[in-house]
């Protein structure tokens, strides 16, 4: 127990070099993509004046290693600066698009897993079987269809033709709901507004199987080829020869089994969840981190990219870190020293 | 007895619902109601004057007044929160009377000193609520105020450093309607997420890109608003947009896809409403570089490219073929231009007496995304090209990133370059002077166009408030231009917005802001 909790406080300081060299990254590389905030944000009717006075304000007229610095003085102290749009401070901003996306991405996640190992193991267990070859070529579909397009159709179907989904926001406009946290389901169930839950839920679930379909197919695929591996070991061999029911073998002794390097997909997959949700939320109309940093990007908002992007990776080192620990949860021969 | 009273009682319910019907038709429209406006993206900033961005405006101009206003559908100027003004006659000195008992939605009341401490705090930098670098409308729209003063509680007077005739027109610009001075100091620089007004409607909630929420102004001095609620909400892509519409989960969106104009006309529960929209999209060729130095080749220019082709196929009849630089519905268009209807021969035969017999090539620079003025992007460019090229011109096509596109463009890298402009406050001026003063080269004028007639005729027209003399001008200068050709002029946009058909008397403007205080809902 010593020893994982020293594990953890590693991995935990290796964040600081770790986000160091990421907002090294990420500054000098907005500052390289062509495209001047100031000119996009004044646009075609500003004068040279109003530009020149609002680059000196934001203090773009500085040498850039002299804005880096300030913009790690700043980090440091906890100060991501204001977005330059709309002048709210990017940690208000990251406050509030943030809930929305990890409520997307968890439970898209959770789709995505249970749906996937579930079809994962079937196909192992009836290998060569149609329900096999159906399953993957679905995968297969899954992987090739663009996130845009699975939501579009989905729209089209569910939410319009048949009329049983919402297709945009977060929540039906004409309901009300006190935000407290900001994740509209954890707010719902505080201040127990059930109209607003359902509302909340219905619309997660279009944006969420979008999201899904490509770490699904993923996670199916994985789970089958590394259920195959142990269902060929020595110890299922033993386990049937025992006389244990089929049952207790798939559940007892394969899946746990066959598990350890599906884990590692899904921890894997969130880094691929929070591109998905750029394309996700865009069509979807959800105010998350994919659209804020896909406006901060389009209208060369820096220091709400910067912002994005590092409470972004903090997260997806957090997540992975979440998976080693899990490891050795599941498989006890993985020790930490 | 018993029967007298019934046959009374049955008389009064009579009568009581003959005056409910006659009422009900007197009634121009239903109150209550929640409506949904869909746009394509957030608002950056709801003080009106922190902002330039179209989505913003389109909230401010329902929050807010100014002291005066545009007349519904029309650039012609209306009393607002002035009841009337008188000018100077020698242009200079304008002096508004203020409507007396209105209040700020925060109860501060409006008067003179509220005018004078919002216009003071976006011009003096010494002002305790000045905030350098965030007025990005002020010079355009306040820049020519000497000096503003309350004289009394209801009258305050402009006084200008030059005539400036399209003052007027200014003041009915969302960006000089007037915030409340309470509300700036409490909130300080948070000012342009809490908006604070006069308008048909009280600002409620704003959650970042997903919608902003105001309510019905009960005490609004132009009579309540017939909506109980109003929203705006967010929504990116212009499919879902459409299909929230169809689904009758909006009630009317912005940004239709050309390709879409069909799905919606066809649809017995939308209404496709249709205006001309105060814009041009045109090409600025740099007078000052070869070969565009040469008006022959100016000219032939023009005569080259098919525009009506490109405004009915390439952009879907969204847009109607540019004969000059004015939108043909702004006040003093000259209705006798011809422009330069497309004509090959005649193209091939000016390059002739111009010594480019056999063409010549130049670089043609583009941005890429669509716009608001050009619906294709930089698919326009290629269709350009493809018309030149039948005349012997080889344009080589230059793709920059937007940024960078303005920056240049104003420094005068290009040879050819596409621009367009959006009208501000619906005076001629806001698109001549913009665009051939010489005084704006560097800047609006990115033709480097300089012609000393066209300066001093458009300094004139700015110090006159004739309109009868202003308008004779205006039409000398658009002749000047016409025959300079310093641009290829191309399209205007029509403004076209899909609404709901339970949405009840919603009139477009030509400045194209959202306007819902008189808009009510059959529901």
């Amino acid at each position: 127990m010593k020893k994982m909790f020293s594990y953890i406080l590693r991995r935990i300081l290796i964040l600081i070099p770790l986000l160091l060299a990421i907002s090294i990254v990420v500054f000098f590389m907005i500052h390289l993509i062509p495209g001047d905030p100031v000119q996009i944000m004044l646009g075609d009717k500003g004068s040279e004046e109003d530009v020149a006075r609002l680059r000196s304000e934001l203090g773009f007229d500085q040498p850039l290693h002299t804005q880096y610095l300030k913009f790690l003085g700043n980090l440091l102290q906890g100060d991501l600066g204001r977005s330059i749009r709309n002048r709210n401070p990017v940690i208000y901003e990251i406050r509030a698009a943030f809930p929305a996306t990890i409520e997307l991405t968890v439970l898209s996640m959770i789709f995505a897993s249970f749906i996937g190992i579930a079809a994962g193991i079937i196909s192992a267990i009836k290998q060569y079987s149609l329900i096999d070859n159906l399953t993957m070529v679905g995968a297969l579909l899954g992987i090739s269809m663009p996130v845009f397009w699975v939501g579009m159709m989905l729209m089209l179907i569910f939410g319009s033709r048949l009329g049983w989904m919402p297709i945009s926001g977060r929540i039906s406009r004409v309901t009300d709901l006190e935000v407290i946290t900001n994740f509209y389901i954890l707010d719902s169930i505080i201040t127990q507004n059930w109209a607003a839950l359902r509302s909340t839920i219905s619309h997660l679930i279009l944006p969420a199987i979008t999201l899904a379909t490509i770490p699904v197919a993923m996670i199916a695929r994985m789970t089958r080829s590394t259920t195959l591996e142990v269902l060929n070991q020595d110890y299922i061999r033993t386990a049937r020869a025992k006389g244990l029911s089929e049952k207790v073998v798939i559940l007892k002794h394969v899946l746990k089994n066959a598990l350890i390097p599906v884990v590692t997909i899904i921890g894997l997959q969130f880094g691929s969840f929070l591109g998905g949700a750029v394309l996700t939320e865009t069509v979807f109309a959800r105010a998350g981190v994919g659209r804020l940093l896909i406006n901060g990007i389009l209208g060369r908002d820096f220091p709400v990219i910067q912002g994005a992007v590092i409470v972004i990776a903090s997260f997806f080192v957090f997540i992975n870190l979440i998976v080693d620990i899990l490891y050795s949860y599941l498989d006890p021969r993985i020790h930490y020293s | 007895m018993l029967k007298r009273f019934v046959l009374l009682l049955m008389l009064t319910a009579l009568v009581f619902n003959l005056t409910g019907t006659v009422l009900a038709d007197n009634h121009e429209g239903e109150y209550g109601g929640t409506l949904i406006y869909a746009q394509g993206a957030d608002a950056d900033a709801l003080d009106p004057h922190m902002t330039t961005l179209g989505n913003s405006a389109d909230v401010i101009v329902n929050v807010f007044d100014g002291l005066v206003r545009f007349k519904s559908g029309t650039t012609e100027i209306e009393p607002a929160l002035a009841t009337d003004w008188e000018i100077s006659d020698d242009g200079l000195v304008y002096t508004f009377n203020l409507r007396e008992g209105v209040e700020f939605h925060d109860g501060t009341p409006f008067n003179a000193e509220a005018v004078v401490f919002d216009i003071e705090r976006q011009l003096d930098s010494d002002h305790p609520y000045y905030m350098e670098g965030s007025y990005p409308y002020a010079g355009f729209s306040l820049g020519m105020i000497d000096q503003v003063q309350a004289v009394d509680e209801y009258t305050v007077q402009f006084t200008l450093e030059n005539p400036y005739a399209p003052f007027l027109k200014n003041m009915a610009m969302f960006a000089t309607m007037i915030v409340s001075p309470e509300a700036v100091k409490e909130y300080g620089e948070d000012i342009f997420k809490n908006p604070v007004g006069t308008g048909a409607f009280k600002f409620v909630e704003w959650v970042r890109d997903d919608h902003i929420t105001v309510e019905a102004n009960e005490d609004y001095w132009d009579g309540r608003p017939y909506l109980d609620e109003l929203i705006f909400t967010v929504i990116p892509n212009n499919q879902t947009r459409l299909l929230e519409l169809e689904n009758g989960n909006v009630h009317v969106m912005e940004g239709l896809n050309p390709t879409d104009i069909e799905r919606v006309r066809e649809n017995d529960e939308l209404d496709l409403l249709e205006a001309p929209g105060l814009n041009i999209g045109y090409i600025a060729l740099h007078n000052e570089k070869e070969p565009f130095d040469n008006k022959k080749v100016r000219k032939a220019m023009n005569y080259a490219i098919n525009k009506e082709e490109i405004v009915e196929y390439l952009m879907g009849g969204q847009a109607t073929v540019a004969k000059g630089p004015l939108p043909p519905t702004i006040w003093s268009y000259d209705e006798s231009l011809e422009g330069y209807p497309y004509n090959p021969e005649m193209a091939k035969t000016l390059l002739e007496e111009a010594g480019y017999g056999d063409g010549f090539e130049f670089t043609l620079r583009t941005y890429s995304a669509p716009r608001s003025y050009n619906p294709v992007g930089a698919r326009l460019a290629t269709a350009v090209q493809q018309y030149l090229s039948q005349v012997g011109i080889d344009a080589e096509i230059e793709q920059l990133e937007w940024g960078t596109y303005i920056e240049e463009g104003k420094a005068g890298k290009h040879t050819a370059a596409f621009f367009g402009w959006i009208a501000d406050n619906g005076d001629p001026d806001n698109f001549l002077n913009v665009f051939f003063n010489s005084a704006n080269r560097g800047s609006t004028n990115r033709a480097f166009y300089v012609n000393e007639e066209v300066d001093q005729l458009l300094a004139e027209a700015q110090q006159i408030t004739d309109e009868a003399k202003r308008e004779a001008i205006y039409i000398k200068v658009q002749q000047i231009i016409v025959d300079d050709a310093p641009f290829v002029f191309l399209n205007h946009m029509k403004m076209q917005i899909p609404i709901r058909k339970s949405v009840k008397n919603y009139v477009l403007y030509p400045t194209n802001n959202k306007y819902f205080q008189k808009v009510w809902l059959d529901q």
